[in-house]
């Protein structure tokens, strides 16, 4: 299925290449490097490609392309979600995916791929097995090695592999045993010039952190499951019992992972914390502009709105900024002509403002759209859609488990048009 | 360093040169001295000389046959991960000669004991294949075998090798269909994709047609313009149509991999439905999709392409999520451009409105290419939909004095065809878009004025004329696109208006004539023939008119998408709406179905590698009768997943393929119990009341010895105090005997009479329960709880198994090193369903170590609802002594009519056998039950050797030893007889001995831990002396009371 994986920088420089069948000349990506020259952006790269023999599909992860060449017939989104695949793995593994860290350890790079794909065909993907043949690097390993001649290379089959549990490893220990569960949930909405909300709607994760010993088997049930429009889960969770009962029973994967996510019906209004004044021009005659924006809490069920951070995609033409911002701090980037606007913390008693002036090119057209105003923001201990986890139990296991939850919300793509 | 002795060297040289591998620069120089080292010892170090060989073994043909000996060793080794990596690597190493060696290897893993290696081989199918295409039949003949194979690891690679074979070889499908689409659920999602898209290729062949007609499919596409999707509904309501039960289940069991999070498997099972589904049902896929949308922007990218095409098609399935496709300023231009797509197609009368509203915003988009498609989707939404062409037409004049030309130039083109749609007066627009003429610099948009100029050059008359002799002037600067369309014009132009024109299209002419575009004078010198009057070409000449100012035919403004529907979805053809090499068509329905009953298999046959023990006469049997295929077959009848399994924490899907597993670790219960069967058959007639099979099954051996031992009981019946039940039924004894201790404090209220009749009744529901039970102690006896061992580990380990079902096997089977011991079942009654006001409870004792708390006695309680309306929220209330320490069960939530349900608890006996006094609630009522625990369930088995049991006996003297010289039935006397007499009552351990007339038990009390220790020595003329060493002396002659009366009885 997949024939090769070529790495590409930012830049268009090929640094990793690795084949699973007959090797492929990179010369194939030159038909990529073509169309991302064309593109322009990276993000506008068109996920797959058609040369004469080949087919290329790529993803963009972390300023890099990686980038797949298959020569028969497959379902895109199989490659795709296999880059994703061993993109998330080299997070996993190194920390960040990254040009600098895969050239650094590019032999268990090499070695996870041999292990991930057999053949054009995924073979292991769930960390939990591969860390159980190739041990992620660390210092402390890399140092016994070189003294003791030791390997990262586990020798026997990880016991997942055979299993039907193959996203948990047998033989775990913990001192401490704890399950952590945080629910995050991200506002997407789309509010027009009025402040009037266009779309909203709610999207939430369950990401869990959980250190248990031996083969716990959890059941997380919640106050309001019914608030849940639609789910997609972690393939350890028991999608019957989903069905019938509304609670979620699974044996945990070991460490860290998303147990579910979901989608809170759009019937539901869809509370917006804050809103936005906003006034943007560019005069009619002469070079310049001015920006005018205030923010202020709406309905933010009495917590706080943390880590408050405006972005302003400015009009290519505009050429710098004057303004000043009664909290926080604002940085104009020339290149990508952006206002980032930290705010931080939104202090109802006062309410933070940007305002100043916006000089444009001299010669060049006024804008004709005002450019949108992204936010982003955090408020702690509160899932915006009332969602409540009512317990969780644990049964195979005979110690108590130290249990927590914990709500954000977060605004996810929450844009405000001018 | 490759030569080096040292393996830290040669491993450090090693990465070096996959360094260079990884950078594409040739290391294939190396080749002699890393093949060297393919036998090393270091692991990491083999691989890396794995990568190695893989990658240059093409090239380097001859040294490559180096290594080949070392991999042949290595597929004989005993580790299962040595022979997978070897055959893996061997297969990956491509030089033909060694064809004949890998085919060899294959055939030879495709039966190996361990999935993994099967799997590995059906991975090395596609290589050879690749390799070698003449091996074609050969490798057809394992993948046949491997398709057979029940592991979930082995199908997704099957499948894949077969798709890559011979995907046309659908006759091999057939009798495994509906183990792959029971299968699905545990596969792993890799696979999940794989045997999806096969499977839809599948139905395709061999299922008629769910869409009731079959000119439906077109007829949609036809009508797909008027958008009433009500005509539709009404052709649906047809005839009836009837679906096979196989398409049926193929849809069913493919719905919850709907909520997979891996997006492959979503969109896969999403064209599936798309393909499959009866048009009512494609519409769950809906939800699914569009939460795809949140995914990564590649993902999203793909998934659009596909909603798009059903979106032309079926409106109605994406149009409740209308604003799901609202475009993001900061998203990609593909994206932006699908999202506008689907968009446009979801377009109705209802929701135009809402619609251009957005796309105004879209329109003022900094990304001039997107706000270009705009407009030209604002152009499809008039020509679709009548009632908003005017609105429609006026918003896009007024975009004409935007200040970009791009967009400009984009609406003069849309509004170009707009008007050819509707060709009448709209001669002021046409006079405004001349007015625009000169500032508008962009060809394309150049050339569309001066075409409508041209087309409706009579309905303005004054300005036609002005703009031709405009571009007289500029002729020679235009480019070629506006000069053709201006010799259009003035040729058009002349005929209409010759009296002002002729000059202008006389010069017109002459500079095209001299044109540097051999198009332009090729088109100019036919139109001068054409139009202007001559000897040469008079015939053609009368024509000139009706040539040239024909009525043109309005274009049709159409998605982009509008044919890609020709490609299954989600395939890589559809995305790039080309045939891609290796597309398989997806046939269209047959008219009548081919024979179903090819797909059938006739019983579910247990694979004969692991199970050959087992005599085909007692499986169709034995398979009907297990507890998870009762539960699977209650879930195809119903479909409605009723789990009333959820005590054995293992989800019903889980279940449902692990029959076999079950079945297969069990199989020593089997050789045990299905001669009990047989004779639980047998025996019904003679005594309805036996309450476990396990006596049956002494009964049923001995019905020989019978009279004999019948002279026995009799002589004996006096100190039994039960003699005449005695005499009839050996079992209604054992159960008196319990009774029997139990009427000291126990509340008396149930008549035996009753009791027995419910036992009657309820029979069948507690023999499946009890087989069950005895499986899972089978699995438990593997380690024999050393009460000191974490029980949690004995517990995950049976879970494990029953959770891994099919994949863990042959790993079950390793297990079962264990003593055949039986576990003796009774069931006592907790609560009868007259005083339960409906709710019926019983109770046994599993005899497993105790999940909760070291310390507790397992209990099992089924919970029987006979009433006619479902009970609710069943817990546990209060209890007595109020120290009681018991750990309850999950209170159950609602338990239906007829439903049975069993829940285990745990409670601490302290080593007593008072009986724990606790109140079972309802929603509204309360009972008071009571458990009342038989003296030999208070241990537990604990294992030792003979000289250990010895030394422990020894410490135990005096006061601590009971002992009384017994009378035993004659039947009773051989070892086997007596150690199961003597297990049926207590929970112990026996401790193998060589002594003949000599027979050790040992076992610790649950809550103390204190070690029981029973020694039976026989004598002569059916007497022994028994013999019980333990701290708890009340105990010890409680159970010398127990024992004594089985082992005289039985």
């Amino acid at each position: 299925m997949i024939n090769s994986l070529f790495l590409i920088s930012h830049s268009g420089d090929i640094f990793l290449e690795k084949h699973w069948k007959s090797v492929i000349s990179r010369s194939v990506c030159d038909y990529f490097l073509e169309a991302k020259e064309k593109a322009g952006d990276p993000e506008n790269v068109a996920p797959v490609l058609q040369t004469p023999h080949h087919y290329l599909i790529s993803i963009y992860r972390g300023k890099l392309f990686f980038l797949s060449v298959t020569q028969t017939e497959v379902p895109p989104l199989f490659v795709i979600e296999f880059l994703h695949r061993v993109a998330d793995t080299f997070q996993d593994y190194f920390g960040d995916c990254s040009e600098v860290l895969i050239k650094e350890n590019t032999v268990t790079v090499y070695e996870l791929l041999e292990e991930m794909l057999d053949n054009g065909f995924p073979l292991a993907t769930e960390s939990n097995v591969l860390k159980e043949m190739i041990r992620p690097p660390t210092i402390l390993r890399s140092v016994v090695n070189t003294l003791t001649g030791g390997s990262n290379v586990g020798g026997t089959l990880p016991t997942g592999q055979l299993s039907n549990v193959p996203w948990r490893r047998a033989g775990v220990k913990y001192t401490n045993n704890e399950a952590y569960f945080d629910v995050i949930e991200e506002i997407d909405a789309i509010l027009d010039k009025s402040g009037t909300t266009v779309f909203a709607e709610i999207q939430g994760v369950i990401e869990a952190c959980v250190k248990l010993t031996g083969m716990p088997d959890l059941t997380l049930s919640f106050m309001n499951p019914r608030l849940l429009d639609d789910v997609s889960f972690h393939p350890c969770v028991r999608f019957k019992r989903w069905e019938s009962e509304h609670v979620l029973s699974f044996i945990p994967p070991d460490g860290n992972f998303r147990l579910m996510s979901y989608h809170v019906s759009s019937q539901n209004l869809v509370a917006i914390p804050v809103y936005v004044k906003q006034n943007i021009s560019f005069l009619e005659t002469g070079s310049c502009g001015r920006l005018d924006i205030t923010i202020g809490p709406k309905q933010t069920m009495g917590k706080t709105v943390e880590s408050l951070m405006v972005t302003i995609p400015m009009p290519k033409s505009v050429l710098s900024v004057n303004l000043t911002a009664t909290q926080g701090t604002y940085t104009f980037d020339l290149t990508t002509k952006v206002v980032l606007w930290d705010v931080g913390k939104l202090n109802p008693q006062k309410l933070p403002n940007l305002r100043g002036s916006i000089s444009i090119q001299t010669g060049a057209p006024k804008p004709e759209e005002n450019p949108s105003i992204n936010i982003d923001m955090k408020l702690q201990q509160l899932a915006i859609s009332g969602l409540k986890v009512s317990r969780l139990d644990m049964y195979g296991e005979k110690y108590k488990p130290f249990k927590g939850v914990k709500y954000v919300t977060k605004a996810g793509k929450f844009q405000v048009r001018t | 360093m490759l030569e080096s002795n040292k393996e830290s060297l040669k491993l450090e040289a090693m990465k070096r040169i996959v360094q260079l591998i990884s950078k594409g620069k040739n290391a294939s120089d190396l080749f002699p001295a890393v093949v060297k080292n393919v036998a090393s010892k270091n692991i990491e170090l083999k691989k890396l000389v794995y990568v190695y060989l893989v990658r240059y073994a093409e090239e380097q043909q001859d040294l490559a046959l180096l290594s080949i000996s070392t991999f042949q060793r290595a597929l004989k080794d005993p580790n299962q991960f040595i022979r997978a990596s070897a055959l893996r690597v061997l297969s990956s190493i491509r030089v033909p000669i060694i064809v004949p060696i890998m085919m060899l290897a294959i055939k030879e893993a495709a039966s190996d004991l361990s999935p993994y290696v099967r799997k590995t081989s059906a991975h090395a199918i596609q290589k050879l294949y690749s390799l070698d295409a003449d091996q074609k039949e050969q490798l057809i003949e394992v993948i046949e075998k491997l398709l057979k194979d029940k592991s979930t690891l082995v199908a997704g690679s099957v499948v894949m090798a077969f798709e890559e074979v011979c995907p046309d070889r659908i006759d091999l499908i057939h009798r495994n269909y509906r183990k792959l689409c029971n299968l699905l659920v545990d596969v792993e999602e890799w696979g999940q994709v794989v045997i999806i898209n096969m499977l839809t290729r599948y139905a395709r062949t061999q299922f008629t047609s769910p869409w009731k007609e079959d000119g439906i499919f077109d007829e949609n596409e036809k009508a797909f313009y008027d958008s009433d999707s009500e005509e539709k509904q009404g052709q649906r309501e047809a005839k009836p149509y009837i679906m096979d039960p196989d398409h049926r289940l193929l849809l069913r069991n493919t719905k919850p991999l709907l909520q997979s999070r891996n997006t492959a498997v979503v969109m896969a099972v999403a064209q599936l439905y798309w393909h499959l589904a009866p048009k009512h049902e494609v519409s769950i896929v809906t939800k699914s999709l569009v939460r795809l949308l949140r995914s990564h922007r590649e993902v999203q990218y793909v998934v659009l392409q596909n909603i798009a095409t059903m979106s032309i098609q079926r409106k109605g399935m994406f149009e409740p999520y209308m604003k799901s496709f609202y475009v993001r300023s900061t998203d990609a231009t593909h994206i932006k451009t699908l999202k506008l797509e689907i968009l446009t197609n979801l377009a109705n009368e209802a929701n135009i409105s809402t619609i251009l509203r957005e796309f105004q915003t879209y329109v003022k988009s900094q990304d001039k290419a997107f706000a270009a498609a705009t407009i030209q989707a604002i152009g499809r939404c008039a020509t679709n939909i009548s009632e908003v062409t005017d609105t429609c037409l006026n918003g896009l004049v007024l975009l004409l004095s935007n200040r970009d030309e791009t967009v400009v130039a984009e609406s003069v083109v849309v509004i170009k065809k707009l008007l050819q749609t509707q060709p009448t007066q709209h001669s002021d627009i046409i006079k405004h878009m001349a007015k625009l003429f000169d500032n508008i610099t962009v060809p394309m948009a150049r050339a569309s004025i001066l075409w409508l100029m041209g087309e409706y050059c009579e309905r303005v008359p004054k300005i036609a004329p002005d703009v031709l002799r405009k571009m007289a002037k500029t002729f020679t600067a235009e480019e070629d696109i506006v000069k053709l369309q201006t010799v259009n014009l003035a040729a058009k132009l002349y005929l209409t208006n010759s009296k002002q024109t002729k000059l202008l299209t006389q010069y017109i002419l002459n500079l095209g004539k001299y044109d540097q575009n051999y198009d332009i004078r090729d088109r100019t010198r036919f139109i001068r023939q054409l139009i202007v009057p001559s000897e040469k070409s008079g015939a053609l000449n009368k024509y000139a008119r009706r040539i040239l100012l024909a009525s043109k035919p309005a274009p049709v403004l159409e998605s982009a998408f509008k044919d890609r529907d020709r490609f299954q979805l989600g395939t890589l053809s559809h995305s790039l709406n080309i045939k891609t090499t290796g597309y398989q068509e997806l046939s269209d329905w047959p008219a009548v179905a081919p024979d179903p009953s090819v797909r059938n298999v006739e019983v579910i046959e247990p694979v004969q590698e692991w199970a050959p023990s087992l005599g085909k006469a007692k499986k169709p049997k034995s398979d009907d009768k297990f507890y998870s295929d009762d539960e699977e077959k209650d879930e195809e009848g119903s479909g409605s997943g009723s789990e009333d399994s959820s005590s054995s924490s293992s989800s019903g899907s889980s279940e449902e393929s692990g029959s076999e597993s079950e079945e297969e670790s069990s199989r020593d219960l089997e050789k045990t119990s299905s001669d009990s069967e047989k004779s639980s058959s047998g025996s019904e007639a003679s005594s309805s009341e036996s309450e476990s099979q396990q006596k049956e099954k002494k009964r049923a051996k001995k019905v020989t010895p019978r009279k004999s031992k019948q002279t026995a009981a009799d002589s004996g019946s006096d100190e039994n105090g039960n003699g005449p039940l005695g005499k009839t039924s050996s079992s209604s004894a054992e159960s008196s005997s319990s009774e029997e201790s139990d009427s000291s404090e126990d509340s008396d209220s149930d008549s035996p009479a009753p009791q027995k009749k419910t036992v009657g009744k309820t029979k069948p529901k507690v023999e499946v329960k009890s087989k069950k039970e005895v499986s899972l102690l089978d699995l438990d006896d593997f380690s024999p709880a050393p009460p000191s061992a974490p029980k949690s580990s004995v517990f995950s380990s049976s879970l494990l198994s029953d959770l891994e079902g099919l994949s863990l096997s042959n790993v079950s089977s390793a297990m079962q090193v264990t003593t055949s011991s039986f576990g003796p079942v009774k069931t006592y009654e907790l609560l009868h369903h007259m005083t339960g006001k409906g709710l019926s409870a019983k109770y046994h004792f599993p005899r497993q170590p105790c999940l909760y708390q070291p310390s507790m006695v397992a209990v099992q309680v089924i919970l029987t609802n006979s009433s006619d309306h479902s009970l609710e929220e069943i817990h546990i209330g209060d209890r007595s002594p109020a120290s009681l320490n018991v750990h309850c069960f999950n209170t159950v939530e609602r338990l239906e009519p007829g439903a049975s349900v069993s829940v285990s608890m745990g409670i601490d006996f302290s080593d007593s056998t008072q009986a724990a006094n606790f109140q079972l609630c309802t929603k509204e009522d309360q009972f008071s039950v009571s458990i009342q625990p038989a003296v030999g369930e208070l241990v537990m088995p604990s294992t030792m050797k003979e000289p250990d049991f010895c030394s422990e006996q020894r410490k135990l003297m005096g006061m601590n030893e009971t002992s009384a010289t017994i009378a035993m039935a004659t039947a009773n006397t051989s070892k086997q007889n007596i150690s199961k007499q003597v297990l049926s009552v207590a929970n112990v351990g026996v401790v193998s001995s060589d002594q003949n007339n000599l027979q050790r038990f040992a076992g610790r009390t649950v809550s103390s831990g204190a070690l029981v220790l029973v020694t039976l020595e026989l004598r002569e003329s059916s007497t022994a002396l028994l013999t019980i060493n333990t701290e708890k002396t009340v105990m010890a002659s409680m159970l010398l009371r127990d024992l004594k009366q089985a082992l005289y009885q039985a």
